[in-house]
């Protein structure tokens, strides 16, 4: 089946068409010195997405390699599909989280719906059924023309390929912000369990063994996602759409079910899904990790469309495929079971000891390529950056209190960033499954594993405007915030992903928020033993030179031993105390009282004591632990009277609050101070629980306490929880019917 | 009792609907592929939620053609109880067991939430458990949810008191607003002239256990399980 190599032409490729791969004369150049030859055209676009930014990483791998990525729970790390922890029993859970950003601005609709796909792949495809979704969007102001238009159709993507898969969709997080106008946000995660004994992993071993595909026909569509997905946008974007691939999730569920009854058995051995760069990138890293070669025989590959080219082939992005290299003889128990789910079964090719990949088409070699070089020799770039700039501290006395606490209160919460996401997550099916027991609206979603007591509970975290104003202490803060939510369920953080959205790292501001980022990130993981062991970098995510804030949005997962130790949010009694956990300084520089209702955007964020935080966590999971308090929720955007309203609304149960200082109502009512949570508890024992923290080193305070049917703040600026329940949910369905 | 959970490509509550038949019964049913021709002996044979076929065509209407629903039509001739549940009810409608269509939501968006419903009438096979006229609390999650029958026919089945739930809200008044899918006469479930075939949107498996939120949905298995044992 092999030709001569030298049959492929030698002949030097223009400058255009270079230009076209998104590669420099540079890279170019080193493609002819590897090859000793020019490349074919199918060549060229193979190296040109496996040295793509998104595929290969070459801004961030410096820097993503300084993370913390090891803990005894840690079974795989960064360089799978996704990353593996273990959580007792033989259970093990696998998740990750991507980006979807430049095909869902593009086409919201199946930009959306296909990251929901690719990242569901990437779970399944390691032998795990996906028990759970999240998500973190960021979308541009409201008031851009197409906003409403990019909100409706991302969230519908989202919830039509999520519903029909089965899968819930159980919460996130979503931003609204000018910043984002032009370039929005969709990260999508999936969290999956399986056995430790059955994961399953992309490394080809062996020679010899048959290379199958399965699922969907490949097509023409998103050929090149990954190059655009590395590129800026410009005012012609929209021309892309061609480039934005078609999700099928009754084929994806098909493709589940099949892979999942496949790997019942021994067959497998090794599997990868064809996302980025499809039939690429999956053959050359499952070949790369297995370190063999593999021959390709495109004629055998399933073909929607006639007169496909070996190059489209190659590099086309159609859904719903997965590569496998299964046990020879395995073949025909493999075809029977995707033939019994109606998917195309082919083999495609063959395991060698070339080291090459090579791919003939109408007895023609296409290409023929050293794999390791492919894989491993991509330019890698230390890229020059800015160190960011300190802003400083500022005061509570530079921020005006508001004419009436009440009424700050009632506009945070009827703001796009602040008012209920109940429009949202009623189009994301978030019961399904049967074992989601805290779902979308709490601090992180909890969902038990199936037929046990234990539970997993999942976050998704960033705040933005702390990273643009400091990107260290920012994504500090993300990691952070992503373990406080963990803790108020009662679980324990054990792991994160990650999906680092940035602006142009070839610009030295954009490159020194990342590097900074990088290491805020990674002292708050090491601070919290909180390792990273999956993630995704989306660089280029600016037009006309305006870049995002940077945007480190963070995935966590924690585990929960035992659901009858579980908290939530909600008020749960009349006549409780309200006590506030952790130290009040009054921040409320980068507060959203500050921005949203002064317009005031100077100033450091809150910056994160570490140690502090950890403190304070484990004595409130001890608290929960030991069944001492009835709701927890933490402190986050918006600051204590936001947190005191959530829980308020969500038990239907009002609240009496105390106001210690009228000079610094609002710094403390409104003040994002770090690593703070507000329990409730019964009278009886608050004295004792004061104390307890004090002694841990924790300040405690007494809040208020609970009462009916609305909120009173200090003496007599009282609010109805009926009103408060209007201004939190008009905001959105409003908007979204404007 | 013994029931079977028929599977077909995209279904994807067939588990949830087990595991709520096997709590309150004690037995696993059994689960039936779609492309079998015969079904084992069963007390109950339920049609489950999800996206059979993708929903591509129309809801449940090439469900409705997959083999072993000859086998199902001609059980249900004979008495067998069926129950559908959300896709479950719309392959009902397809194979013309229960009359009416499931259109998409008048709001045309997928709906998951927590509804009231009224149980019309607690005297069947299916309700027993119920008080009459009962208001419980059982979600929906679907697309398609919009109940529609023309005149004559919805004439027909309230008369023959053939509604078995009805979006309310809280008082049991059968209100717009407490009527998201846009349901003509605030239609949640119906059933067959002889009630012993409901078909019926809201999912009562998902809220048959008090930690998933609630348990309104249990007394739904609990009739069946004390008329079919």
């Amino acid at each position: 089946m092999t030709l001569a190599s030298n049959t492929l032409p030698d002949q030097p490729l223009s400058e255009e068409v270079i230009a076209e791969h998104g590669l420099t004369s540079e890279e170019y150049q080193k493609i002819v010195d590897i090859l000793d030859r020019h490349p074919s055209l199918t060549e060229l676009g193979i190296f040109s997405v496996m040295w793509s930014e998104h595929c290969s990483y070459k801004s961030s791998k410096f820097w993503l390699k300084t993370l913390p990525v090891d803990a005894p729970h840690v079974i795989q790390g960064p360089g799978e599909n996704a990353g593996v922890i273990d959580v007792g029993d033989g259970d093990a859970v696998i998740f990750k989280m991507e980006s979807h950003n430049h095909p869902s601005y593009i086409e919201p609709y199946q930009g959306a719906a296909t990251g929901v796909g690719g990242i569901m792949r990437d779970v399944f495809t390691m032998g795990a059924r996906p028990i759970a979704n999240m998500n973190a969007l960021r979308f541009g102001a409201p008031e851009h023309p197409k906003t409403r238009h990019l909100v409706d159709g991302v969230v519908a993507g989202i919830g039509g390929y999520g519903n029909c898969m089965g899968i819930p969709t159980v919460g996130g997080e979503t931003n609204f912000d000018a910043d984002y106008n032009d370039n929005i946000l969709v990260n999508a995660m999936c969290v999956g369990l399986a056995r430790t004994n059955k994961i399953f992993y992309s490394a080809a071993t062996g020679v010899g063994n048959p290379v199958v595909y399965v699922g969907s026909k490949t097509g023409r569509d998103g050929i090149h996602g990954a190059t655009m997905a590395s590129a800026e946008f410009d005012e012609n974007s929209d021309e892309k759409r061609p480039t934005v691939q078609v999700g099928d999730p009754f084929t994806e569920k098909l493709l589940l079910e099949a892979c999942l009854e496949l790997m019942q058995q021994d067959h497998i051995i090794a599997i990868q899904d064809m996302g980025a760069a499809g039939l690429t990138s999956s053959s050359v890293e499952m070949a790369d990790k297995g370190g063999v070669g593999i021959d390709l025989d495109l004629d055998a590959v399933p073909q929607r469309e006639l007169n496909m080219t070996a190059y489209e082939m190659m590099l086309s992005e159609s859904q719903e495929r997965m590569l496998m290299i299964l046990r020879p003889g395995s073949e025909a128990e493999a075809q029977r079971i995707f033939d019994k789910w109606g998917l195309n079964f082919a083999i495609v090719g063959t395991t060698t000891d070339t080291g090459r990949l090579i791919a003939t088409h109408n007895d023609h070699v296409e290409a023929d390529l050293p794999v390791s070089m492919l894989a491993n020799s991509a330019p890698e770039y230390q890229r020059p950056f800015e160190e960011i700039e300190q802003k400083p501290v500022l005061s509570v006395s530079r921020f005006e209190p508001p004419a009436r606490l009440s009424e700050a209160l009632l506009n945070l919460l009827n703001s796009p960033h602040l008012c209920s996401r109940f429009w949202i997550w009623d189009q994301y099916d978030h019961t399904v499954m049967g074992d989601t027991i805290i779902p979308p609206g709490g601090d992180a979603a909890l969902v038990r594993i199936h037929g046990s007591d234990k539970a997993i509970a999942i976050s998704t975290d960033v705040t933005p405007r702390y990273c643009l104003a400091d990107a260290f202490e920012g994504a500090k803060q993300a990691v952070a915030e992503t373990w406080r939510n963990i803790t108020c369920t009662g679980a324990v953080p054990l792991a994160i992903t990650n999906c680092l959205n940035f602006g142009n790292p070839e610009r030295p501001e954009i490159m020194g928020q990342f590097v900074a980022a990088i290491k805020g990130m990674r002292e708050a993981c090491l601070a919290l033993d909180f390792p990273v062991i999956s993630g995704n970098v989306s660089l280029y995510n600016e037009t006309m030179g305006r870049a995002i804030p940077p945007t480190p949005a963070i995935g966590g997962v924690g585990l929960l031993e035992n659901i009858s130790q579980r908290c939530s949010i909600d008020f749960k009694n009349v006549g409780e105390d309200i006590i506030v956990l952790g130290e009040e300084k009054c921040h409320l520089g980068q507060s959203l009282y500050a921005s949203f209702l002064l317009g005031l955007k100077d100033g450091a964020p809150p910056p994160v004591d570490l140690e502090a935080e950890r403190r304070t966590g484990e004595f409130v999971h001890n608290l929960i632990s030991a069944g001492e308090v009835s709701a927890v929720h933490d402190c986050s955007d918006g600051g204590l009277l936001i947190a005191l309203a959530e829980m308020a609304l969500s038990g239907n149960i009002g609240a009496n609050i105390s106001i210690p200082d009228e000079e610094l109502a609002h710094g403390l009512l409104f003040g994002e101070d770090q690593g703070r949570y507000v329990i409730t508890v019964p009278a009886s024992t608050t004295d004792r629980i004061i104390m307890e923290a004090k002694k841990a080193n924790i300040s405690a305070r007494l809040a208020g306490n609970t009462a009916p049917g609305q909120l009173t703040l200090g003496e007599n600026d009282t609010i109805s929880l009926e009103a408060l329940k209007k201004a939190h949910e008009e905001w959105l369905p409003n908007y979204m019917s404007g | 009792m013994r029931a079977s959970v028929v599977v077909f490509p995209g279904s994807n509550c067939d588990r949830d609907v087990a595991v709520a038949l096997r709590n309150v019964s004690g037995h696993a049913p059994d689960m039936v592929w779609h492309g079998d021709s015969s079904l084992p002996a069963s007390d109950l044979i339920v049609l489950p939620g999800g996206f059979s076929y993708g929903d591509y065509l129309r809801s449940g209407a090439m469900a409705a053609h997959s083999p072993i629903m000859k086998e199902v039509v001609r059980l249900a001739a004979r008495g067998t109880p069926i129950l559908g549940i959300c896709n479950g009810f719309q392959v009902l409608t397809e194979t013309g067991l229960l009359p009416g269509v499931l259109m998409c939501n008048a709001s045309l968006k997928f709906i998951c939430r927590n509804l009231t419903l009224r149980v019309e009438r607690n005297d069947t096979i299916f309700s027993r458990h119920y008080q009459e006229k009962e208001i419980i609390t059982i979600p929906i999650a679907n697309h398609d949810g919009n109940y529609f029958a023309d005149r004559e026919t919805l004439d027909r089945l309230e008369g023959e008191n053939r509604i078995a739930f009805r979006y309310t809200n809280a008082r049991g008044e059968a209100d717009a607003a407490s009527n998201p899918t846009g349901s003509q006469n605030n239609i949640a479930g119906i059933y067959d002239k002889n009630c012993r075939i409901l078909g019926l949107m809201p999912h009562p498996e998902r809220v048959s256990e008090d930690l998933l939120g609630g348990l309104d949905g249990k007394p739904l298995f609990e009739s069946l399980l004390e008329v079919l044992h």
